[in-house]
């Protein structure tokens, strides 16, 4: 019993028959094959699975694909514009992931951050970064990379 | 950035990692990315209950949903043919060994223990078929704490273990260790509960099994540190297959922590549905299912006692200890709380007599095995607390009292009373660095300060060893082990000068990729591009042990400097042929050879390469090609040391701690790349700060997992940890090649006792001598008031 969907996934046109219960995460990662979209829980709280939904930080996990008709998502797949996102590249020169697995959600939310206070304090970059949750690093190069990022994209 | 391409100079620069473009482009494959052609999908109904008897299984309902392949229970399993067994790899004296089958056969022992397996055509379906399955159960009673299931009366995991007791293990002299308590001036003693923890790596274990029926191989991409392991487990006690038909895989692995080295059960079942319904099946734990299924950490209650001489020397040391096994002994667990664990209570501190007793207790709990530090958290946590307390009863202050005790720098390589024989280090010089750095004695007058504004601020020091890379394999043999600890490497120079490294290790964050390179560019002096490394792949590489206790740097790449070394000496010979010249004449540098003082007329290593696999023209007896295997077993443990301080201020209102700085001087040895060190460092802390602070896995008087989901158990936030000071001394290790010990769970060792002496250190106006982990504002306000 499919729902017709149709949405923009990093600048292309998806159209799609879909479940009334799937979820955008696993639209992206089973049927568009857009697997660095992580999923890392089942109640909402480790981030991993963020992308932008007209322009806006979501978890992917808790969006229905029926939702997200007539949107706009951008994943970490889609990020990258000829060349890594300013983003993308701090936490490259900061060591700001180690396993990489919370890394496309948390890079998402963190674009997310700054596209809503590009000059944020570290305090205002820990809060912020809330919701996603990341077991190697301590967060403490992810703090150094949001840092750099801003630099950059403030420059 | 720096260093990037050069050969000799690359080791000990911090090179940005080449792990990091697939990463940060979601490009890289994890195991549940992965799609297969006819790829089925598994899950597993798990018990609700902590303790039951399985009276009957109805899977009636779910077999006939739409899509659904097939339901399977145990008795499947045992139909099958197969072993079926879920073995433990570490075997103490008198150990009791239940069976642990793939799926409960008639009684469930833990909230989590698998019952059924669904296998249908979508993953939607497979989780909606296990709600069709009806299990009669009849629930027993539970028991969780480790010291209350050896009381008389306890309810029985298995009846073949009286009282819960898996094992009754000691080390050290009790009689010494007695008189020195009988003759103390001052004994310092502390009840402790070392909390239990849940590892979560942020990728949930997952597994792709593919069986070819006509080849009878199976190749099983999955969630692991260590492929072939689980390789060998497999094909001796679960799945029973011929090694050589198995290839286990590791794609991109999302963390493990210690928790993708064991062998659960969920992986084989993955591999044997495949073999059932003759099509690729994938697995993947929910978050829900990794809490209910991945071994978990810790779980000790302790009685910890330290006698000292009037001078405030430390004389004794006794530890009780009770170490939760969980429902099932899991494959390293006898390990963990006794040979990683007893085995470091001599700390960093010259202690004369010291005596460890610990049982290991079944409790109706998800298995306990090695979570990041593995016994030594444990240990570093006993023993300094109890130097923290020592201080206090003796009124020394506790930096100065570990300066009486440490091991002087001049005593290496040092014999404790415990087993272990340190190799190197300079303890007093870490502590040192790191006091002054905080500020040590400045802090204590802001401290006095802040007290008559009616301001708590603490800090605690925690100056710990740990003992990692565990060695020689005939010693770890020799105590229970049932795997050797060495490690392998393969460097294959192609004929074009460029290199191939395969190393038995298998990262899944580490970095190995990048380090591993930066040996060999610094070994064969050829560009750091040049050289690509393979890991994770049983078809692949030699035999190897994997990624864990903090051994790869200290054993894999031990093992790479060894074959490196092999591959230079046979170029060398290759060389002298082609310049006619002898070889104790030559020079390599650079990655050119030479005769000294004759650097014009060069043979490159990619010039020697090149005539190696010609093979036109070799010295007599030498083979063609050019490339070395070693399988290196390390001469000892290696033994990373430091000083961690932690300040904190409490608010004298609400009992909340805030965690205001964390410093660390830690001595791993040489350092590869101290960026990757650092970021090491940093993720230990955090686990170690999350101990102490923030997380536990809680069950009820009945067994039940109350925190079973991320919302019920604190990962650390971002916001809930400070930046951290990191620093280093360097003594190198003086027995492996590369002179490096190891880093991945320094910080997690050292932190928890860090943290909790700033607590206590904060509340001793309130006569507060100690506070379990994790120290919430609850008990905080508590002990205050």
């Amino acid at each position: 019993m499919g729902i017709s969907i149709e949405l923009e996934v990093n600048g292309a046109g998806v159209s799609k028959e879909v479940e009334p219960r799937l979820l955008l995460a696993h639209l992206l990662r089973e049927e568009l094959g857009l697997t660095g979209t992580k999923i890392g829980c089942d109640t909402s709280q480790c981030g991993s699975c963020t992308i932008l939904l007209d322009g806006q930080a979501v978890k992917s996990c808790t969006v229905l694909a029926v939702q997200a008709d007539g949107s706009e998502v951008t994943t970490i797949e889609g990020l990258a514009n000829g060349e890594y996102h300013p983003m993308q590249q701090a936490f490259w020169d900061n060591h700001g992931l180690q396993c990489g697995f919370c890394t496309p959600g948390m890079i998402i939310s963190c674009v997310d951050l700054l596209n809503s206070n590009p000059q944020p304090s570290e305090d205002e970059i820990r809060h912020g970064l809330e919701g996603n949750l990341c077991r190697c690093t301590g967060y403490h190069n992810i703090v150094r990379a949001v840092q750099a990022a801003a630099e950059t994209m403030n420059g | 950035m720096a260093g990037e391409s050069n050969g000799a100079g690359v080791f000990g620069s911090s090179i940005r990692r080449r792990e990091d473009p697939e990463l940060i482009t979601g490009q890289a494959k994890y195991t549940d990315d992965l799609q297969l052609s006819g790829m089925v999908y598994c899950t597993i109904l798990r018990s609700d209950y902590a303790h039951a008897k399985i009276n009957g299984v109805d899977a009636s309902e779910a077999e006939a949903l739409d899509g659904v392949i097939a339901v399977y229970t145990a008795k499947d399993i045992e139909a099958s043919g197969v072993p079926g067994g879920i073995p433990v790899g570490w075997l103490l004296p008198d150990m009791k060994i239940p069976e642990h089958y793939m799926l409960a056969k008639d009684t469930t022992r833990y909230v989590g223990d698998g019952v059924a397996i669904v296998v249908a055509e979508d993953q939607y379906t497979a989780h909606d078929a296990l709600d069709l399955i009806y299990v009669d159960y009849d629930p027993r009673d539970g028991v969780a704490d480790p010291k209350k299931a050896t009381e008389d009366g306890a309810p029985l995991v298995h009846d073949e273990a009286p009282n819960n007791i898996a094992f009754d293990w000691e080390i050290g002299d009790k009689e010494q260790t007695d008189a020195a308590f009988a003759n103390a001036a001052h004994v310092a003693s502390l009840d402790i509960v070392n909390n239990r923890l849940i590892p979560n790596a942020m990728e949930p274990r997952a597994a792709l099994a593919d069986y070819n029926s006509i080849t009878g191989e199976l190749t099983l991409y999955m969630t692991t540190q260590n492929p072939h392991i689980h390789r060998l487990l497999m094909s001796l006690a679960s799945l029973g297959l011929p090694e050589h038909k198995i290839r286990v895989i590791a794609p991109e692995v999302g963390g493990g922590f210690g928790s993708k080295i064991h062998h659960y059960a969920d992986e084989a079942i993955a591999a044997w549905a495949s073999m059932q319904v003759g099509r690729p099946v994938k697995w993947t734990a929910t978050r829900t299912e990794t809490y209910l299924t991945d071994a978990h950490g810790r779980d000790h209650v302790t009685h910890g006692e330290l006698a000292m001489d009037a001078d405030g020397r430390f004389i004794g040391l006794r530890v009780d200890t009770y170490a939760a096994m969980g429902a099932y002994l899991s494959t390293f667990a006898p390990a963990v709380p006794t040979y990683l664990y007893g085995t470091l209570m001599s700390g960093e501190y010259d202690l004369p007599a010291i005596h460890c007793h610990v049982y290991g207790v079944f409790t109706h709990t998800v298995p306990v095995d090695a979570y990041r530090g593995a016994g030594r958290p444990e240990a570093t946590f006993i023993v300094e607390r109890l130097v923290d307390e020592a201080a206090r009863v003796s009124g020394i202050d506790p930096a100065e009292i570990r300066r009486r005790n440490f091991v002087s720098p001049d005593a290496f390589p040092y014999q404790t009373q415990v087993a272990l024989e340190y190799d190197s280090g300079n303890y007093e010089g870490a502590l040192d660095k790191a006091l002054e750095a905080i500020g040590y004695d400045d802090f204590r007058k802001e401290q006095a300060a802040a007290r008559e504004e009616g301001k708590f601020l603490g800090i605690g020091l925690s100056t710990y060893i740990e003992a990692c890379g565990l060695a020689p394999s005939a010693v770890v043999g020799s105590l229970g082990a049932q795997a050797g600890q060495w490690e392998s490497a393969v460097v294959r120079v192609h004929a074009t000068g460029k290199v191939t490294v395969y190393s038995g290790c298998s990262g899944h964050g580490q970095g190995h990729e990048t380090t591993f390179a930066q040996i060999v560019a610094s070994a064969l002096g050829v560009p750091y591009e040049d050289i690509d490394v393979i890991e994770g792949d049983s078809g692949v590489m030699p035999h190897g042990w994997g990624t864990y206790g903090s051994r790869s740097a200290a054993t894999g790449g031990s093992a790479i400097a060894s074959a490196a070394e092999k591959v230079v000496d046979k170029a060398r010979t290759i060389a002298a042929h082609l310049l006619e010249a002898a070889e104790e004449d030559l020079a390599f540098e650079d990655g050119n050879f030479f005769v000294k003082g004759s650097p014009d007329q060069a043979q490159s290593l990619p010039d020697v390469a090149l005539q190696a696999y010609l093979a036109h023209n070799l010295p007599k007896g030498i083979e063609p090609a050019l490339e070395a295997t070693s399988f290196y077993d390390p001469a000892n443990f290696v033994f990373p040391f430091g000083t961690h301080v932690a300040v904190v201020e409490i608010c004298a209102s609400t009992g909340q701690v805030d965690l205001k700085r964390y410093l660390a001087v830690d001595d791993v040895g040489n350092v590869i790349n101290p960026m990757i060190v650092d970021g090491q460092v940093h993720g230990g802390i955090a686990q170690g700060v999350g101990q102490s602070l923030y997380e536990t896995a809680v069950y009820d008087d009945g067994a039940n997992l109350l925190s079973g989901t991320m919302l019920d158990y604190a990962v650390p936030k971002a916001h809930f940890l400070p930046s951290f000071e990191t620093d280093r001394t360097v003594t190198p290790c003086p027995h492996n090649p590369l002179g490096v010990k190891g880093v991945g769970e320094a910080g997690t060792i050292a932190s928890p006792a860090a943290v909790v002496n700033a607590v206590v250190d904060a509340l001793s106006p309130f006569g507060v001598n100690h506070i379990d982990m994790p120290v919430t504002s609850e008990k905080v306000w508590n002990a205050m008031n």
